[in-house]
């Protein structure tokens, strides 16, 4: 072996070493600061929808460390990493950032993506770190005996199909009038389309109207056979489940087939500007559920437009999305966290609380209409009360229609019939519970 | 190794020599890296076990099985994501419903029925080839997904649509933990690996390549092709399958039928291009630099720029560069990357003079 060769290997080595070590150093301690990850999709197919989001939590974070001198003095830092809303990017962000940043420890983490959070849902149990998937995830992990570190926030997808049946009820005059009714749901054909299937048959047999499921394959965009059959069906309601291009296709679809788009009620990610805007004048009066209404003109956005867009420190790139819906649950998503780390630390002390910690802040959450006012969000965000037992809390949403323009929010918050859907919930999580070999925590026992 | 070699015609005498010598050091070689390979848990981050290490020995493996049926055989495919899912599915029914099977069967089990999957979608290669039989692949791919999302019965009626490990354990071994799955991951990979290149080195690999070199030749002399040719779908499949569920359990430890999509189809045909068809070694270098890359131009820009630049834009410049370095490999070495080691060997090797 020529002397070369070895010097080449020596090279190769030392370049390898370098990288471990640039790569897995350790960082310096900076106490005092907690750590808020942003798990971010700003490129991929679903960057336009992220953007906004992430301009709301930064935001927001902001606001709490200039304003109000972080959470009692303990100052937030974030960093973001770029997930494309991928598992595996998602899983790589997760590793990169579960031990803390320069010291801080990590609290809440954000998966912001249904690939990710499944794929994070053992990790993060063995890391002692809760994950908020606010709107989405597992509708099981709502039982937090048998899910100790997943929070389905506010909105399950099977409270969500209850709060469009009680608003239909709601406007039919009473859950007696739903008897022989004719009740469609156009969903996208994939898991998280068919979620709603289990509680609709629950409560069609409970309230006696017909239930008719129209699936719409992946990615959506001809739907002619779809609303023909609807409009052969003719129902007096038409839920629609999509996410992404079959929202708009739908609407436009709908209204081309004459079925008129103020008796199609949208769910939470078909709901936001995005999904309305290409649709035109077609649009005019849709109607979609949502737990984080549109609209600029709750009390936090006059004070982040004083303090933030005013002052030139806000993340926002095209002002014109200053409240729409992505921006408003991005500013849900940051009090989300402020809160539960606010509600930890009157336990566990005024400093950065690990993940373990920040759980059981978010299992003693309350946050009641008073509180709300308090922090600027009331109207915007529902009442919240979490515990061990209940990982989701609210289970309402508001009901907001499309006027060309902007949306209008017709109705104050409406709540799902969560006591009817437990049953099904609990069985669930009991079947995973099995399948996976775990032993519920006993409830009764947490404090 | 002498710089002569490469000057002169080698003479006959001295090749079987040189063959001993450098396969008695490949041994040490061989046993230095599998030293080194399983003692990572003890000195790396579980950031590099969990983000790194296991998906880039997963993906390897996946090349691997690619490579026999597309490398070797000359079976474009375009499904490898397809084949994965049903192992990962297959392994998951195993676990779930045959409850005392234990993991290395189930994972065996996965295997053996994603070989089967891969035999019969490896049917109509007796009848067509090259960019047609690409399209069989490729309605494989798409069939096997819309398989797994249609049919809640695969993923044991979750509401979800995803499957996840039931307890990964063997004998009294919790296998859960970072240092598990690694584990696990890198006996598949390394048994797997010793099994390919004991495969390609017999008959049964010769087979693969005469078929590959020229079918009409394979079949003069013998070789029955048709047969040849669903064999390695069949057992390039079964590596598929296994990756599939390596990937699905000892990764994400979660899977649904999105986690093996079109676009993990074409990762894994990018790894055996741009590590080099044909090639066992190209199928670990091609996974490395396709999982890697990535992340260290992501670090180094985290580093470089500190928060100064839009991490959007970090992640756009990521990928143009990412795609301006596969095609200069392309150009530069369309053989990919393993060949290109070798050269760089050897010119090392006779450095400075020139041959």
């Amino acid at each position: 072996m020529s002397i070369s060769v070895r010097w080449g290997r020596h090279a190769a080595a030392l370049f390898a070493a370098a990288v471990l070590f640039l790569m897995g150093r350790p960082t310096q301690a900076a106490p005092g600061e907690q750590f808020v990850p942003l798990a971010t999709y700003r490129v991929g197919a679903y960057a336009s929808s992220g953007i906004p989001v992430w301009a709301g939590i930064i935001d927001y974070l902001r606001y709490i460390n200039e304003v109000e001198g972080g959470i009692n003095g303990v100052k937030l830092v974030w960093q973001e990493c770029e997930t494309e809303w991928t598992a595996e990017k998602g899983i790589e962000c997760y590793e990169r950032f579960k031990n803390g940043l320069n010291g801080a420890p990590v609290g809440p983490y954000l998966p912001n993506g249904a690939p990710a959070a499944y794929a994070l849902s053992d990790k993060a149990t063995a890391d002692k770190i809760p994950l908020i998937t606010l709107g989405y995830g597992r509708t099981e992990a709502t039982d937090g005996s048998v899910f100790p570190y997943n929070f389905p926030l506010m909105l399950t997808f099977y409270s969500e199909a209850s709060v469009f049946i009680n608003y239909v009820a709601q406007k039919e005059g009473g859950f007696d009038k739903l008897k022989g009714k004719k009740i469609a749901t156009v969903y996208h054909d994939s898991a998280y389309g068919r979620e709603t299937q289990g509680p609709l048959a629950l409560l069609a047999k409970k309230y006696g109207f017909e239930n008719i499921q129209i699936p719409v394959a992946d990615p959506g965009n001809e739907q002619s056979a779809q609303w023909r059959q609807v409009r052969q069906a003719r129902p007096d309601w038409v839920f629609l489940r999509t996410w992404g291009v079959s929202t708009p296709v739908a609407i436009k679809t709908a209204a081309r087939f004459g079925y008129p788009v103020n008796r199609i009620v949208g769910d939470i990610w078909a709901s936001s500007n995005e999904d309305v805007l290409p649709t035109g004048e077609a649009g005019k009066g849709y109607l979609a559920l949502t737990p984080y209404p549109g609209g600029a003109d709750f009390d936090i956005h006059h004070r982040l437009k004083k303090h933030i867009l005013d002052a030139g420190k806000s993340d926002l790139k095209d002002p014109k999305s200053f409240g729409s819906v992505y921006y408003n649950s991005g500013l849900i998503d940051g009090a989300i966290v402020v809160e539960a780390l606010r509600a930890g630390q009157k336990k566990f002390g005024q400093r950065p609380l690990s993940g373990d910690e920040a759980r059981w802040g978010l299992e003693h959450l309350q946050l009641d209409d008073a509180r709300l006012r308090q922090i600027g969000f009331y109207g915007l965000m529902q009442r919240l009360s979490l515990s061990c037992s209940d990982h989701e809390g609210g289970g309402a949403a508001r009901v907001q229609q499309w006027d060309g323009r902007q949306w209008n929010l017709v109705t104050d918050w409406v709540q799902a019939d969560r006591a009817t859907l437990r049953p099904l919930i609990d069985a669930k999580a009991a079947a995973y519970a099995k399948e996976k070999g775990i032993t519920p925590r006993d409830c009764r026992k947490d404090s | 190794m002498s710089a002569s070699l490469h000057v002169f015609p080698s003479p006959p005498l001295v090749a079987p020599v040189e063959l001993v010598v450098s396969r008695r050091r490949h041994a040490w070689v061989w046993l230095g890296l599998a030293l080194v390979l399983a003692s990572l848990p003890w000195w790396v981050s579980t950031y590099w076990i969990n983000a790194i290490l296991i998906p880039t020995l997963v993906l390897s493996l996946a090349g691997l099985g690619l490579n026999l049926l597309t490398g070797y055989t000359g079976q474009t495919s375009v499904g490898a994501a397809g084949f994965m899912a049903v192992g990962a599915f297959a392994t998951y029914g195993l676990l779930l419903r045959v409850p005392p099977l234990p993991l290395p069967l189930a994972l065996l089990g996965g295997g053996v029925i994603a070989a089967g999957v891969g035999w019969l979608f490896g049917l109509p290669s007796g009848r067509i080839k090259g960019f047609y039989l690409m399209v069989t692949t490729l309605a494989s791919q798409f069939f096997l997904e819309w398989l797994f999302v249609k049919f809640p019965w695969f993923y044991n009626n979750a509401s979800s649509g995803t499957i996840s490990a039931p307890r990964l354990q063997w004998g009294g071994w919790d296998l859960s933990g970072p240092g598990g799955r690694y584990g696990l991951t890198l006996a598949c990979v390394a048994l797997l690996t010793w099994a390919a290149a004991n495969l390609v080195r017999s008959q049964t690999g010769r087979n693969w390549m005469a078929v590959r070199d020229m079918d009409t030749a394979a079949a003069v002399i013998g070789i029955p092709v048709e047969r040849v040719k669903r064999q390695a779908f069949a057992v390039s499949s079964f590596y598929l399958g296994i990756a599939g569920a390596l990937w699905a359990f000892a990764y994400l430890g979660t899977a649904s039928a999105s986690s093996f999509d079109i676009n993990r189809s074409f990762q894994i045909l990018f790894i055996i291009i741009i590590g080099g068809m044909g090639s066992l070694a190209g199928n670990f270098i091609g996974a490395a630099f396709i999982s890697l890359l990535p992340i260290a131009l992501s670090a180094a820009g985290q580093w470089l720029l500190g928060g100064a630049v839009d991490p959007g834009q970090i992640q756009n410049l990521q990928k143009i560069l990412f795609g301006v370095l596969i095609i200069g490999f392309l150009i530069r070495e369309p053989d990919g990357l393993a060949r290109l080691l070798t050269l760089w060997r050897e010119r090392l090797a006779v450095w400075p003079l020139r041959f």
